[in-house]
């Protein structure tokens, strides 16, 4: 701008323009998008599509997990296992006979099981071929077992030492619906020969190897099947503020002369993992969302440019009326802002509505971040400002004498 | 009557010329030039029709004294500011106080009721809303449209936007009311309301200035400023009603203006 300071007429103040307020602003910015409905909804989709997307993709992920942390708390993370691991020389290890009962003095540890696995297969009957084990197995249990794993009997009951007189197993939720047995009475092919199924495990998703098994009874074991008595997996419950001094103390007091040949592990880390780790699905999706975001930035970046070039005469004629080149660049900017304002709350609506019903069906709490929304809401401002401001600054530096030309 | 009093007064004073072009010239890429070193001066309360053929750089001439566009060279003083000393934001607030402008395409928003379009030409004068829409009733009711208020521009007739149009220059009071054939785009009873109306305002004591290729109207107009191929040829002062201005208004008289 040529700015030379010569006002020859000495004492007439130059002309300051007035600034407009943010009533006026928001007014004129509204006005310019009310006389166009069907297409502020058009570009203003594209934003709302983006934006639905990525809340109900963060809403959903965080519902998953707000599920599976319930799940979590009612089993409990105070389960820990040890199992037999590898020798120094690459042999399998075994744990001593009498591990279970050094477990079970470890200060701060209430309950006790374990299980010695079997090199034997369970079968329907003995006419099904060996090698159809079905992905079961069959494992020596404790009485304890069922205690420390909050296992709960389906039907019939945990094995004791009257039933485990007798060839009697019990056998995990996976096992039994394998093996097509569906309450206790019936009958499995064991070695050689039948064993008579006392009772029905629910789920256990802390240990999934359980549910996955035939059990029979320690005593039983060793006396039908030849289990030489040594665990091969070691289950304890602690009080909730000692499992990671108990954690600390197991491998040596298992195996005191070669703790690193036993493996310590916490079952619900698994699951509290999967909790936590945004799986690549979710990032897709929220990629995809994004995409769609930019997609509807570039939507409103369009339709700004061609009301635009749509409005010549009415930016001549603001600019006639006393409009600063500024004025006419926050009125196109703040129309865009508006434009993908107004998608972008229509998405945070639909996305969490979206949520809503997902965790509604599924019986999942229902879990959205609170950051989502604000971030969706920043995101469509950005997206709002740099979709509007090559648009603005076309408009403002439009010649009012061109743009009032008549069309 | 009216406007011989208003004249009178407004003559005293100092800085008496609203427009004030000195050897104004403007050439367009291309080596055009739509103006060739026009001198012109408009006093308050003065009614002039600038007149000519199409490309005789009447429209260009309206776009300097409006100030949205600038000359290449020649100074040009509008309400006593030298429009080149003064940056852009300037000039729009220049123009925000002091300039009224009418089209021939009235050029009002349709999707704004008359009150409206009328309160919109007070938004950059830094009015606020409830004044503007006041003072956008009053003007609407000196063009005589204060049964209008609330219609929406494709309700109204040619001529009564073109009022709602002029109701919208001259809500603000302007220093100067420049109009680009207002009547162009009109049937001829609306033109001759329109044209009515202009002097009606003018005799209120409003500064007018008209382009019009109609000679009927500018033959009525008190004053007569005639353009071909970017030059002057002939600025006549009708000397009814202007008292201080009754000898042919010569370019050269105009100079010592200046």
């Amino acid at each position: 701008m040529r700015r030379r300071r010569r006002d020859r007429a000495a004492g007439t103040p130059r002309p300051v323009p007035a600034s407009l307020s943010a009533g006026d602003t928001a007014r004129t910015a509204f006005a310019g998008l009310r006389t166009r409905p069907g297409r502020v909804v058009l570009s203003a989709l594209g934003i709302a599509i983006g934006i639905a997307t990525m809340t109900a993709v963060l809403g959903v992920s965080a519902s998953s997990r707000a599920d599976l942390m319930r799940r979590l708390d009612a089993l409990g993370t105070n389960l820990l296992t040890a199992e037999a691991g590898d020798t120094l020389f690459g042999g399998k290890a075994r744990l001593p006979k009498e591990s279970p009962g050094m477990v079970g003095r470890i200060p701060g540890v209430r309950d006790v099981g374990a299980t010695g696995l079997l090199d034997v297969a369970v079968r329907r009957t003995g006419k099904v071929p060996e090698e159809e084990t079905g992905g079961l197995s069959v494992r020596a249990a404790t009485e304890g077992l069922p205690r420390t794993l909050r296992a709960g009997m389906r039907s019939g009951t945990w094995l004791n030492a009257a039933n485990s007189r007798y060839p009697a197993v019990v056998l995990g939720s996976v096992a039994a619906q394998r093996l097509g047995v569906t309450s206790p009475g019936e009958q499995v092919w064991i070695e050689d020969r039948y064993f008579t199924v006392v009772g029905i495990l629910d789920a256990l998703p802390l240990a999934p190897e359980i549910e996955r098994s035939a059990l029979v009874g320690w005593d039983g074991a060793a006396r039908l099947l030849g289990f030489d008595g040594h665990p091969t997996t070691i289950y304890e419950r602690s009080a909730e503020d000692r499992v990671r001094d108990v954690a600390g103390l197991l491998a040596a007091t298992i195996n005191p002369r070669n703790p690193e040949e036993v493996r310590v592990g916490r079952p619900s880390d698994a699951l509290a993992a999967r909790a936590a780790a945004g799986d690549a699905f979710t990032s897709l999706l929220l990629g995809l969302g994004a995409v769609a975001l930019l997609v509807g930035g570039v939507g409103v970046a369009n339709t700004m440019i061609i009301s635009v070039l749509e409005r010549r005469h009415e930016i001549g004629l603001r600019r006639s009326l006393g409009a600063t080149r500024g004025q006419i660049r926050v009125q196109f900017v703040m129309e865009s802002l508006l434009l993908s304002a107004l998608g972008g709350l229509a998405g945070a609506v639909l996305g969490v509505a979206a949520t809503y019903a997902f965790a509604l069906a599924r019986g999942m709490p229902f879990a959205l971040p609170p950051w989502s929304v604000g971030a969706g809401l920043g995101a469509t401002l950005l997206i709002g400002t740099v979709a509007g401001l090559y648009p603005a600054i076309r408009a403002a530096r439009l010649s009012p004498t061109l743009a009032l030309h008549a069309a | 009557m009216i406007a011989e009093t208003n004249g009178t007064a407004r003559a005293g004073r100092a800085g008496a010329a609203v427009v004030e072009l000195t050897g104004v010239t403007k050439r367009y890429p291309g080596g055009v030039a739509a103006l060739e070193d026009v001198d012109l001066t408009i006093a308050r309360g003065e009614l002039v029709a600038i007149v000519g053929p199409s490309g005789s750089g009447k429209s260009t001439l309206l776009h300097i004294v409006g100030t949205l566009d600038l000359p290449s060279e020649g100074a040009v003083r509008i309400a006593g500011h030298d429009v080149a000393a003064l940056a852009d934001r300037e000039l729009a607030a220049l123009r925000a106080r002091h300039l009224g402008f009418v089209f021939q395409s009235f050029h009002l928003s349709p999707g704004l009721s008359a009150l409206d379009n009328v309160a919109e030409g007070l938004l950059y004068a830094g009015i606020p809303r409830g004044e503007r829409r006041r003072r956008a009733a009053e003007a609407l009711e000196r063009v005589g449209l204060a049964d209008r208020v609330t219609h929406r521009p494709h309700e109204l007739s040619g001529g009564q936007r073109q009022r709602v149009a002029i109701a919208r220059a001259v809500a603000g009071d302007p220093l100067l009311l420049l109009a680009d054939e207002p009547t162009g785009a009109l049937d001829t009873a609306s033109g001759e309301a329109v044209v009515s109306l202009l002097r009606d305002l003018h005799a209120e004591g409003s500064t007018i200035a008209v382009i019009t290729h109609d000679p009927e109207i500018a033959a009525s107009f008190p004053r007569r400023v005639r353009l071909r191929d970017g030059r002057v040829v002939e600025d006549t002062a009708n000397p009814a009603g202007r008292p201080d201005q009754a000898a042919p208004a010569g370019n050269s008289v105009r100079e010592g203006a200046a």
